[in-house]
């Protein structure tokens, strides 16, 4: 649920949460955004860093520089610009992110088709065939959180997590999907893998996706998983970007 | 030959850090940097570092290779020896072709810096210098045969002094915090018993978490919430009511209730506890955490004063160092 004003949460004394509502919602999320781009292109001095998550905007900030009463005031003036913006966005960018579904890329999906009791053939069409919005990056360099998981793939969490995740990792958890970079351990279910780099240091700009991006799944076989992962290993960016609206 | 630290030992968690990874937290990336930023402070103005090396429990030992090395430490309370000969916990030496330097775990605190003067060549990732061991961003954790290469050499002090530092003083006192951002998670009956209780630092605390060992902390509206960014310093609480203590290598979002988080002024003192000690909690006001604050960072400003290491420092000889050394802040 949205909040008729947003709220704003002290985090200790030099860091502060814009909170626009409770839930994991397009329209809050894109308030978040909107806030996001207009902080950042005025940047008051003292503003430090701005974090966009799904329905809140944490903000790093220096109180010896710019009070609170101040910097609050700067975030409701640009509070009226930015639920405009909101209204009207739209994602500016879809990307095709190829994925492999095979067992052999897909530790978890047996497991998970089991749970949600349909085969892990029709998980994968279901979960290749459905629209995603990127809501935010969080717990490790390049682990993108989508929205948009069918609900029909909707899943429990683990109670403890599972051993480390393949880099590239696609996951489903809650009623969310989620793309991995780096192995990590999580309570998600690794249920197919993809050969593009979430993240690459040597690569301009390291991270692809920004938050806001619309994403798409494209089931490949492991053959073609083989040979796009060698392109990417080789700096190729294999995830297809396109330009909306 | 040019100027290299030789690392002769190094427990585990021996990092570099410089102040953090800032800027990129929307991509997953959490900023590390110190545990401890105010002896961090103190340990590279006084040398004049733009990072230096975190020394944990384990403790290290260094040796200087090339060149005289201008050699700061700073941190908690660790036995710091030259060759042999011991040394304030707070220092500034010059760390001669061979001279062996080495930090252990002392009496108190659980994080020590140690400053080259000059800079480590070291390339930036991501912008920054600081190891967040997690992510595999930034140098590796040290270890023994390690040698890190000074890009530029200051030079050393002709003898060693102590560092006055009054804010590395250990104390205590309760850490304060202010309540928030979701204590309203929490019944205020919960908070009270959060305040008042003495914790013990768990075994398994960590650059990520410190964990609060002592009573279950319940939550009034369940324990999930949607995932929001998290600063240094918040207090999580779980499911299984738990405190957790996020630090300087925590993830840069979480999805369980933060009920307070502690204030800048006090983080060191958090970070320099350990595990097994005893802390308590005092909630103060936004007023007093801004003016402790600003009091704490003006005091790091006005920088870190020598004293000299031979007898007690006396009035008069502090006050004649003082005129005659000035304040040692290499960088300002």
């Amino acid at each position: 649920m949205e909040y008729e004003a947003p709220r704003f949460l002290d985090c200790g004394e030099a860091a502060l949460s814009v909170e626009f509502g409770d839930s994991v919602d397009p329209a809050i999320n894109a308030r978040v955004l909107a806030l996001d781009e207009c902080l950042r292109a005025a940047m008051p001095a003292g503003l430090r860093e701005t974090t966009p998550t799904y329905r809140a905007l944490f903000l790093l900030y220096e109180p010896l520089e710019i009070s609170r009463d101040a910097l609050i005031a700067a975030i409701e003036g640009l509070l009226g610009p930015a639920r405009i913006e909101a209204r009207a966005s739209q994602p500016a960018v879809r990307w095709t992110i190829p994925c492999c579904y095979d067992a052999e890329f897909a530790e978890d999906i047996g497991e998970a088709a089991g749970l949600l009791g349909r085969s892990a053939q029709s998980l994968a069409q279901l979960h290749a065939g459905a629209d995603y919005r990127a809501y935010m990056y969080g717990f490790a360099p390049g682990w993108c959180y989508l929205g948009g998981l069918p609900d029909a793939l909707a899943i429990p969490r683990r109670t403890s997590p599972r051993g480390l995740t393949p880099q590239g990792a696609t996951l489903i958890g809650g009623a969310l999907s989620l793309i991995a970079a780096n192995p990590m351990p999580t309570g998600w279910y690794v249920i197919g893998r993809t050969p593009e780099r979430m993240f690459a240091l040597d690569r301009d700009p390291p991270f692809l996706i920004a938050p806001g991006d619309a994403v798409r799944f494209e089931l490949i076989d492991a053959e073609t998983f083989r040979t796009l992962d060698a392109r990417a290993l080789a700096g190729e960016t294999v995830a297809r970007r396109e330009t909306l609206k | 030959m040019s100027a290299r630290l030789l690392v002769e030992a190094a427990g585990p968690g021996v990092t570099i850090q410089d102040e953090g990874r800032f800027g990129l937290s929307r991509y997953g990336v959490t900023p590390a940097g110190p545990m401890d930023i105010g002896a961090y402070l103190a340990a590279t103005r006084a040398a004049g570092a733009d990072s230096a090396i975190e020394i944990s429990l384990g403790g290290a030992a260094f040796r200087a290779e090339g060149a005289t090395l201008c050699v700061a430490v700073a941190g908690g309370d660790f036995d710091i020896r030259l060759d042999g000969r011991p040394l304030p916990s707070a220092c500034l030496l010059p760390l001669a072709e061979g001279a062996r330097l080495t930090l252990r775990a002392g009496s108190s605190g659980a994080w020590c810096y140690v400053a080259v003067g000059g800079r480590l060549d070291l390339a930036p990732t991501l912008g920054s210098r600081a190891t967040h061991a997690r992510s595999g961003l930034g140098p590796k954790p040290l270890a023994v045969g390690d040698a890190l290469p000074l890009a530029e050499a200051a030079p050393p002090p002709l003898e060693p002094s102590a560092l006055a530092a009054p804010w590395l003083a250990s104390s205590d006192a309760p850490i304060r915090l202010l309540l928030g951002p979701q204590d309203d998670y929490f019944a205020l009956e919960e908070i009270e018993v959060f305040l008042n209780a003495r914790w013990r630092i768990g075994a398994r605390s960590d650059r990520m978490a410190y964990r609060l060992e002592g009573p279950a902390i319940r939550h009034r509206q369940g324990h999930d919430i949607v995932s929001d960014g998290v600063a240094m310093g918040a207090i999580q609480i779980p499911g299984d009511g738990a405190p957790l203590a996020l630090m300087a290598d925590r993830q840069p979002t979480g999805g369980y209730p933060k009920i307070a988080t502690v204030i800048g002024a006090d983080l060191g003192r958090l970070a320099q506890l350990r595990p097994g000690e005893n802390p308590s909690f005092r909630a103060v006001s936004w007023d007093e955490a801004v003016a402790t604050r600003r009091a704490y960072f003006a005091a790091i400003q006005a920088g870190v004063k020598r004293e000299p290491l031979s007898a007690e420092p006396t009035t008069e000889s502090l006050l004649a160092e003082n005129l005659v050394g000035g304040v040692v802040n290499a960088k300002d």
